[in-house]
């Protein structure tokens, strides 16, 4: 079977997924008690019973949430995403450098837990219950256990209070010096360290649990009769089918990183998705914050059709079912 | 590889703390918006007061001053004077001269014609402005000449030369934009769509870089002719969690903490004693007014007696002694006392409990048993408490009234929400059921109309208007309210609000607390920044900041 059809009831299917996350989004937001001008009420004491009504006309605040869903999406139907209500500009243009940031971040704190993480899973799985096995455990239900905000915490005060080496905060020096290649990479160290140890955990005990799964089958005990090499039988064979599973994990994964990195922003000042997305919804941005969380789905479902294109080239069962 | 790692290294080693001519401010807070008369965020006043001067401020002895005019008008040096209006009734015209030699940065001098546009803007429905109650009562603006102008305003007020809200807009620059289609001028505004250019600014500084959601750089404005500021460039840095913005401070990634938008005072009393040679802390009592509102829709808390109890149970001075040591001064009614018009002659009720036990036997709660008070109905004397959750200092002091009114035999239920779904609905909507802390910032000699008038009761019929949450209803505070607001002379005004406070004292619709205090945090070289405790924040007198 040819990989066009699949595709496109791939992208198909995404789209009605995205279409109901929208309508959900849109209503779960409406919702949310109180709105914008209300809360203005709370904070302005000479705001009149006019003022209201002229402002909640002029947000399109009283209009039913279905309506104004419905308005939306015939605009977005034209390309246009609107306006951001907070941040009075195109959305397209508020969430540009924090996608950018977030992107950079999701990578690089990717790429440090999954480079650190995989190989202590494999290595634990070749002796189970040894010591050294019991180490990496230990390690792995630190890195699960401590919560991410006091991981960061912890690592800004021993590298930036205590020692001095890097930055407490943001993506580049605000001292009119920065702004380069090195100085944002040196930025980047501390979140992604927050972000990769709290992830190395978990990928190393699905590795290690995947990799323990796979030993026992048949195909490896074939190989190890038909005398091949032990490495070759562990990263050749047991590997390649263990990496099934952390795929879909993975995959899974890169939509909760693109959005749901709020507290190692908040707490690394990082102006990523996260923090916009937060402060969308908690300021009824109904445009960013549907444009932000519709993204962060668009990512996951884009995760997930890579995980399929994976599977294919990682287990040939799939390429011919 | 190699290189980039050396490259890293060298990096790593330079990173500095900040020269002596460059100032990095943290805060909590990042503005969403620039435009001056849009949106109301305590970020974007702080930010914008380096650079946007209003027309009028309270300077931070609280006094009504002149920032962008010569000198302020009073009917007594002939710059107002009242004036009758169509149909009899009074009204008052106040003229200002701008200051000589003010101008926007891009050179175009400030001008009676930006004070014009900057009230079109305001008064427009559809411009986006939230509050246009001060734009409306100004039925006209009489531009004498390019410096002159004269306001019309509908009604005598106490307050009539404070045109604090009125903004210069530069009509040079916003009055295309706006004219184009006034409903997207809060889409299209040149503070958010071209943040840099000069022609924004009139002050000692302007803004030279945005980083949205990260940090603003602003730097000295050429053409500001008042005292030559000292820094070469104001970096405000948000980090919104407070911990890390303690971090920062201590790593040298900021100078200094802003109190307007800082830590909390616990957070700060700690870091002092910690590193009190580092820095310099000012704790400064603010007008914001931490208090339990009281619903005075339930039958429990419609009993005065129950209420006056409620404050004499409470050891208020030992709480703020205990929790704050004692920076956070005991709120005695709605009016500070830094306030002109505090009433200090006033009995204080202090803390009484066998006076409060005695009102609440008169008021028929009964000590049942468990020691938790009931009436002859049986019904436990059990009240709910609503706050912000996240907020240390209100948990704390939620515990500490939970366990004072326990001894009295209150028992005193605890509920948090966040701050979007308690002001975006249970307090704005009178949902919660006996009480709910929060506090009030205001501006010095704050008539409380919105707070106490009984007009001013949220409801489905006035849109949720008004922030009388309590539903307090008295004809003598309206009345009181009505005079305050009209009365011109001063002595006559301190005995109305003297009036004011007793009554608010003898009705207690609300339970004052204390006055929470803005921490400022400084490096030890920074001389000149006074803080204010009110809403115009201290940047306003930037160009008085100095290095020793």
């Amino acid at each position: 079977m040819g990989i066009g059809r699949p595709a496109l009831a791939r992208a198909l299917q995404s789209l009605v997924v995205l279409l109901v996350m929208s309508f959900v989004i849109y209503g779960l937001i409406g919702l949310m008690p109180g709105d914008p001008i209300d809360l203005m009420i709370a904070s302005d004491p000479h705001l009149s019973a006019a003022d209201a009504v002229r402002l909640k006309a002029l947000y399109g605040l009283d209009r039913p949430w279905t309506e104004r869903w419905l308005r939306w999406l015939a605009q977005v139907a034209q390309g246009e995403l609107g306006y951001s209500r907070l941040y009075a500009r195109p959305v397209a243009e508020a969430m540009g450098p924090a996608l950018l940031n977030t992107a950079m971040l999701m990578a690089a704190s990717l790429g440090l837990s999954l480079a650190i993480a995989l190989p202590l899973g494999i290595l634990a799985s070749l002796r189970p219950d040894s010591w050294f096995d019991r180490v990496i455990n230990l390690i792995c239900f630190v890195s699960i256990s401590v919560p991410v905000f006091w991981l960061g915490l912890m690592l800004i005060v021993l590298f930036a209070v205590e020692l001095a080496w890097l930055p407490a905060g943001g993506v580049e020096r605000i001292d009119g010096q920065g702004g380069g290649v090195v100085d944002r990479l040196t930025h980047l160290i501390l979140p992604t360290a927050a972000l990769a140890l709290a992830g190395i955990g978990q990928y190393a005990r699905h590795m290690r649990a995947a990799m323990i799964g796979e030993a026992g089958a048949e195909y490896i005990r074939t190989a190890r009769a038909k005398g091949c090499a032990p490495v070759r039988v562990v990263l050749g064979h047991q590997l390649r089918n263990a990496l099934l599973p952390i795929t879909t994990i993975v995959a899974l994964e890169i939509g909760g990183l693109f959005s749901g990195a709020l507290i190692t922003e908040t707490v690394f000042a990082w102006p990523g998705m996260g923090r916009l997305i937060f402060d969308a919804v908690m300021g009824n941005d109904f445009n960013l914050a549907l444009s932000g969380l519709l993204l962060a789905t668009a990512m996951t479902l884009g995760g997930s059709i890579l995980a399929d294109i994976a599977y294919g080239r990682l287990d040939p069962r799939v390429r011919t079912r | 590889m190699r290189r980039l790692l050396v490259a890293l290294g060298f990096a790593l080693l330079a990173l500095p703390a900040a020269a002596k001519d460059e100032l990095i401010i943290g805060v909590t807070q990042f503005p969403v918006t620039l435009n001056p008369v849009i949106e109301s965020m305590l970020a974007k006043t702080y930010v914008l007061a380096f650079a946007q001067r209003p027309i009028t401020a309270y300077d931070p002895s609280w006094q009504l001053v002149c920032l962008e005019c010569e000198t302020l008008p009073t009917i007594e040096n002939g710059g107002a004077r009242v004036e009758s209006l169509a149909g009899g009734a009074k009204g008052i015209a106040v003229t200002y001269t701008l200051k000589a030699g003010a101008s926007w940065g891009d050179g175009v001098p400030v001008s009676s014609d930006d004070v014009v546009f900057g009230w079109e803007v305001g008064r427009h429905p559809q411009s986006g402005v939230a509050s246009a109650e001060s734009y409306r009562r100004i039925t006209r603006i009489e531009v004498k000449d390019a410096r002159t102008f004269t306001l019309h305003i509908d009604r005598v007020t106490f307050d009539y030369n404070a045109i604090n809200d009125l903004r210069l807009l530069p009509a040079h620059i916003e009055r295309p934009r706006f004219a184009a289609a006034p409903a997207e001028y809060r889409n299209r505004t040149a503070y958010d769509q071209d943040s840099t250019n000069p022609g924004l600014y009139n002050g000692p500084y302007r803004i030279t870089q945005v980083v949205q959601g990260s940090h603003v750089v602003l730097e000295p404005n050429t053409r500001w002719t008042g005292p030559r500021p000292a820094f070469r460039r104001i970096v405000i840095k948000a980090v919104e969690n407070t911990a890390a913005l303690e971090a920062n401070l201590l790593s040298g990634g900021i100078d200094m903490i802003a109190g307007e938008l800082g830590l909390p005072l616990e957070q700060t009393l700690a870091l002092e004693k910690r590193n009190g040679a580092r820095f310099s802390v000012i704790a400064k009592p603010s007008l914001t007014y931490e208090h339990l509102d009281l619903n005075l829709g339930s039958p429990i808390l419609a009993d005065i007696k129950v209420r006056r109890a409620l404050l004499l149970g409470l050891d208020r001075e030992g709480m703020t002694r205990q929790l704050f040591e004692g920076r956070e001064p005991v709120a005695e009614s709605l009016v500070p006392p830094l306030d002109w018009v505090f009433a200090a002659d006033l009995p204080r009720p202090g803390y009484d409990p066998v006076r409060a036990a005695a009102l609440l036997d008169e008021a028929g709660w009964s000590v049942g048993a468990g020691g938790i008070r009931v009436n002859a109905k049986g019904d436990k004397l059990a009240l709910e408490l609503v706050t912000t959750a996240g907020n240390r200092s209100r948990e704390l002091v939620a515990q500490v009234l939970q366990s004072q009114w326990r001894k009295l035999g209150i028992e005193l239920r605890l509920r948090t929400e966040p701050p979007r779904v308690m002001f975006g609905d249970t307090v704005t909507r009178r949902k919660f059921p006996h009480m709910a802390m929060f506090a009030w910032y205001s501006a010095p000699e704050n008539v409380p109309r919105s707070t106490l008038h009984s007009t001013m009761i949220p409801s489905a019929a006035n849109n949720w208007s008004g922030q009388n949450y309590a539903g307090y209803a008295n004809p003598a505070m309206d009345k009181l309210i009505d005079a305050i607001e009209v009365e011109l002379d001063k002595t006559k005004r301190k005995a109305l609000w003297h009036d004011l406070q007793a009554l608010y004292a003898a009705d207690l619709p609300a339970l004052p607390l204390y006055f929470k205090a803005d921490t400022f945090i400084l490096p030890k070289g920074l001389t000149g920044l006074e803080p204010t405790g009110h809403q115009d924040p201290s940047p306003y007198w930037v160009e008085r900041w100095r290095w020793e």
